[in-house]
């Protein structure tokens, strides 16, 4: 809010200059956003936090000041402007819950080609306002002061009487600026006998508004409920100046002060005859201002600042409030300008901020010294993010929403959580994968020339199902393309393949400790090469997918192919246990090497798993080195190079020990298999 | 007679051991003076034709021949070997200069860093981590923080919407009510996270990090909190600088306070960071607002506490120097691999 540093000194005699004033104004919570003409007719312009309606005006702002100067500002008198005829125009609150009061005053005969006179033109400029008529810019003027929204009707236009009313759901308005709405019901209105003339306190309508034409005029000076303006001003999109007073809280006691200067200011432009001013009242339904209790110990406790009474006093009373000292500390009841003191707290920040938050001294808290847990059980987030940036990948991290095409194009199945409110249509799905992003990120990252990208994240994706509703599920994903390593000499270049990123998953497996559960399964997801993805399983539970992406959607989504992609809920793959100890063997080991020709559909595992249970407990280590097709081994059949590492804790093997393992396992492979053997 | 003989020999052979070529050479040289039937063994063989009165004078003389010679071979293979060395070692120069091989490692998101650094800092002092969904309802988003459907506070958030009426969560504050609801004061917590605003520009992006901290116990104050913000600060820094509370508002505290410290660019002399003031917005906080504790079933008369909260984001570009927000999202190699050291 633009307040000139001028119109200020008509309020208060100013202790400060332009730039100290805002200083001191930002540290008690009105922030200068910046001094405009500091040189010549400085402007503050303010930032004024929602609970401070009342300083939304030279007056508001004019009394923070008194309170940080110590002295109060006190309202000049306003000169009651005599009516010079009768004329007086009917209102009736019928919707008193909303309008509590209103102030009315005819004024008869005005010159409306009148110009307002050069002052109050650049006041008004000062703060953003253009200059229009001399009745807009009175009420204009008239707000910007006093911080009460008014408005000024063409007399000559208004049928029969004023009712302040709620809406029917259906009635429309044309608004003045030319705007037309259609009103939702409830909505609480200025009608006349015509139909709805104004959204009350927030906009006014076309059909009555003051043009070159207007000879007469109705004052409006009403106090409209807040809730019921910030809910209609908010549906109706209308953030009006008018509105965010209003919904904010005006004062309810400053409508006939205002409209008496008002009328004056008006009749010095354009001159015209006043009538008396009307006042409409529900008394009932005016805001209290209660007594809020404030106790000389919550103020000590919350601040920890120890500030004398009489200080206390003089700050809330440079307030505006009404301060009576009571045995615990004060009873204070606000101004009717200030609707934001409703419990202690409200009264200790106003003695805090006055008093200033910078002079109260940086204390320690004491706290109990309980040790706290340090989990070891868990592989951690950041931990698992570190193993995959030490092999190589950059974490990345992408929006939780993204494009539902390119998502539906990898997860044709999965029901998308959709947002009302996108910020663009690209954006507009919650992820069910972080694949998306990833992906997004990759091809990105290709455009600016990077041949070789590996990012990881970790993240929550967002699932929904019929049975489960939604579920956030916190995940780790990787996404890689290009040369298994970076280019370099003396090493031959290769393209990353499935294997290396089994890798770097494996990686993070056995930092849980667990890596024994964990297995990989051939398994078919839509997005992934139907030959090259696995589930990872964790004994049964499903934990994640490592693949490659299918070669039709990497070039459905402009990607170069492979993309390895891997996927793993943190939850239930990343629960670990610390390491166990074993001990280690005093005597040494011996390998044999096999090599044993399958089908090419026999998968590792099964064979490794044959060889652990034929092999026994003295198989320490079992290597796979080696797996070849061709020359020398039948089409359709692979050979596998397997290296036993085998060792007993309590004596040396002996060759006859390893022959009669190796023997058992080349028995067991041969009757499971049918496989063959291949001279070593 | 067989004197001069000998010092010949040993003449030449000293010429010959000098003038050996390699560790062979200097072998075979030995053998034909020192072996079985080298000419410095003849020598000695001849000891028995000489008469008893001149044998220990001659035998001396041809002993002394021998040791000399022997020291001689010696000398020559040390010399032989340190060459061959010299010259093996000469062929197995290599340019030290060629880079490493292997593989390149990656690194953390600035985000990540900034905010482990944070979880690390508060944790020393006895604050629990904890976090919460990021679809959230009104009720921890809004209701419960003292954030009524008609408040104008809520046009501060502008928010995403679901269909049914979920929201994802503006901030991390959510997370102190479940806390709150969860476990019973005393409560020192840190709840870091992912955020949303409907807001995309220079200066916005419509997600972003926050770590909102909560401390409730008995006679916890706003001095209380200007320490451990003012610590915080200083030690997430690395240096000591000035702090600030200015009065601002919060429906879930009161009193709220914005929080600057001392420009970290221009160390509060005024520059373009900190638009000339010297001083830089970092955190908003507050004394934990009494409406907020009734609706988690907290006794205000007996407990009080304080709650801030910090972007991630706007410590990392102060931290790192980054000027432009929208760059943590864009997730390009260039910026992300500069934040690889630490």
């Amino acid at each position: 809010m633009k307040v000139p540093y001028s119109w200020l000194s008509d309020w208060i005699d100013l202790p400060w200059p332009a730039r100290e004033l805002g200083e001191r104004l930002t540290l008690a919570g009105f922030e200068l956003e910046s001094l405009d003409d500091e040189a010549n007719d400085p402007v503050l312009n303010l930032a004024v936090t929602p609970n401070r309606g009342d300083a939304m005006s030279v007056l508001g702002v004019a009394r923070e000041i008194g309170a940080l100067a110590g002295q109060s500002v006190t309202l000049p008198t306003a000169e009651p402007v005599l009516a010079s005829r009768d004329d007086i125009f009917p209102v009736r609150l019928v919707a008193s819950a909303g309008c509590a009061s209103f102030v009315g005053r005819v004024i008869k005969g005005i010159d409306v080609s009148a110009e307002s006179p050069p002052w109050l033109r650049a006041r008004l400029q000062q703060c953003g306002i253009r200059s229009i008529n001399p009745v807009v810019d009175v009420t204009n003027y008239t707000m910007l002061e006093l911080g009460t929204p008014m408005h000024g009707y063409d007399l000559g236009l208004l049928q029969s009487a004023i009712d302040v009313r709620l809406a029917a759901l259906g009635e429309t308005l044309r608004l003045l600026d030319g705007q037309d709405i259609e009103l939702a019901g409830g909505e609480l209105l200025i009608a006349d006998a015509g139909g709805p003339i104004g959204l009350a306190g927030v906009m006014g309508g076309e059909r009555t508004a003051v043009s070159e034409r207007t000879i007469d005029v109705f004052f409006e000076l009403a106090y409209f409920e807040p809730t019921v303006v910030g809910v209609c001003a908010r549906r109706h999109g209308l953030i009006t100046d008018a509105a965010q007073r209003f919904e904010r809280g005006v004062d309810y006691r400053m409508q006939e002060y205002a409209m008496e200067r008002a009328t004056r200011l008006l009749l010095d432009i354009a001159g015209g005859e006043p009538g008396p001013v009307t006042t409409s009242t529900s008394v009932g339904q005016l805001p209290h201002m209660a007594a809020v209790r404030l106790r000389r110990r919550q103020l000590d406790r919350l601040t920890g600042a120890d500030i004398p009474a009489a200080r206390v006093q003089t700050i809330l009373q440079s307030l505006g409030m009404a301060v009576q000292a009571t045995e615990e500390g004060w009873s204070v009841t606000p101004p009717s300008h200030r609707f934001d003191i409703g419990i202690e707290a409200d009264l200790i920040e106003e003695v805090a901020r006055i008093f200033g938050y910078d002079a109260i001294t940086e204390q320690d808290a004491r706290i109990a010294q309980t040790v706290e847990p340090v989990p070891e059980t868990r592989l951690e987030a950041v931990r698992a993010l570190q193993i995959l940036a030490d092999r190589g990948y950059q974490e990345a991290i992408s929006y939780s929403f993204v494009d539902p095409k390119w998502q539906q194009l990898l997860f044709a199945d999965g029901a998308q959580l959709q947002l009302s409110n996108p910020i663009a249509s690209d954006m507009s799905a919650m992820r069910v994968s972080l694949w998306p992003g990833l992906l997004t990120a990759v091809g990105d990252n290709l455009r600016r020339q990077q041949k070789r990208v590996r990012l990881a994240e970790f993240g929550s994706k967002f699932l929904l199902s019929a049975e489960a509703g939604l579920r956030e599920v916190a995940t780790i994903a990787g996404a890689a393309v290009g040369e298994f390593m970076p280019q370099q000499w003396g090493e031959g270049a290769r393209g990353i393949d499935f294997f290396d990123m089994k890798a770097d998953v494996q990686a993070l497996l056995e930092a849980t400790g667990c890596a024994d559960e964990f297995s990989f399964r051939a398994e078919v997801l839509d997005c992934l090469h139907p030959g090259r993805s696995a589930r990872i399983l964790r004994g049964e539970q499903p934990v994640g997918w490592l693949g490659e992406l299918h070669p039709q959607k990497a070039k459905a989504l402009d990607l170069t192919y492979p993309v390895l992609l891997f996927e793993l809920e943190t939850e239930a793959a990343f629960a670990g246990i610390p390491p166990v100890f074993t001990e280690i063997s005093k005597y040494p080991s011996i390998r044999r090497d096999i090599a044993v020709v399958v089908d090419e559909a026999v998968a590792l595992a099964t064979v490794s798993s044959a060889v652990q249970t034929s092999a026994g407990g003295l198989l320490r280590e079992l290597v796979v080195f080696d797996v070849y097709r061709g020359a020398g081994v039948d089409s359709g059949r692979k050979s596998i190079a397997l290296g036993l590492i085998l060792q007993e804790t309590s004596r040396t093997l002996t060759d006859s020990d390893a022959d009669r393992i190796v023997g058992a396992v080349l028995e067991k492979l041969r009757r499971e298999f049918n496989a063959s053997i291949r001279d070593q | 007679m067989e004197g001069q003989d000998l010092h010949t020999v040993v003449e030449q052979a000293l010429a010959q051991v000098a003038a050996a070529p390699d560790r062979a050479a200097l072998e075979h040289i030995r053998v034909q003076l020192l072996g079985k039937s080298g000419a410095v063994t003849a020598q000695l063989k001849s000891l028995g034709k000489l008469s008893a009165a001149e044998r220990p004078a001659a035998g001396q003389r041809i002993n002394e021949a021998k040791r000399t010679l022997t020291e001689a071979i010696e000398r020559r293979r040390t010399q032989l070997q340190q060459t061959e060395l010299d010259s093996e070692l000469a062929a197995g120069r290599i340019d030290v200069t060629l880079p490493g091989r292997g593989q390149e490692p990656g690194g953390l998101h600035p985000v990540t860093k900034v905010r482990a650094r944070i979880e690390a800092l508060f944790r020393q002092v006895g604050f629990h981590v904890v976090e919460g969904p990021e679809v959230e309802d009104e009720f921890h988003n809004f209701e419960a923080l003292n954030i009524p459907a008609s408040h104008p506070a809520r046009a501060m958030h502008d928010t995403f919407y679901f269909p049914d009426g979920r929201l994802l969560r503006t901030h991390t504050s959510p997370v102190q009510i479940r806390a709150m609801r969860a476990t019973p004061p005393p409560l020192r917590i840190i709840a870091p996270g992912r955020v949303y605003r409907c807001d995309s520009d220079m200066t916005h992006t419509p997600m972003f990090h926050q770590v909102e901290g909560l401390v409730i116990d008995e006679n916890i104050s706003l001095a209380n909190l200007k320490a451990m913000l003012h610590g915080f600060m200083e030690q997430f820094f690395e240096r000591s600088l000035r702090m600030r509370l200015r009065a601002s508002y919060f429906p879930f505290t009161e009193p709220s306070a914005e929080v600057d410290i001392e420009c970290v660019f221009c160390n509060g002399a005024g520059c373009r960071v900190c638009k000339h003031s010297g001083w830089i917005e970092v955190l908003g906080c507050g004394m934990v607002h009494s409406h907020v504790l009734q609706a988690v079933g907290i006794d205000a008369e007996r407990w009080t506490g304080y709650a801030f909260g910090v972007g991630i984001e706007r410590l990392a570009m102060l931290r790192y120097g980054v000027n432009d927000l929208r760059l943590f999202f864009e997730n390009d190699l260039r910026f992300l691999r500069q934040f690889r050291t630490g």
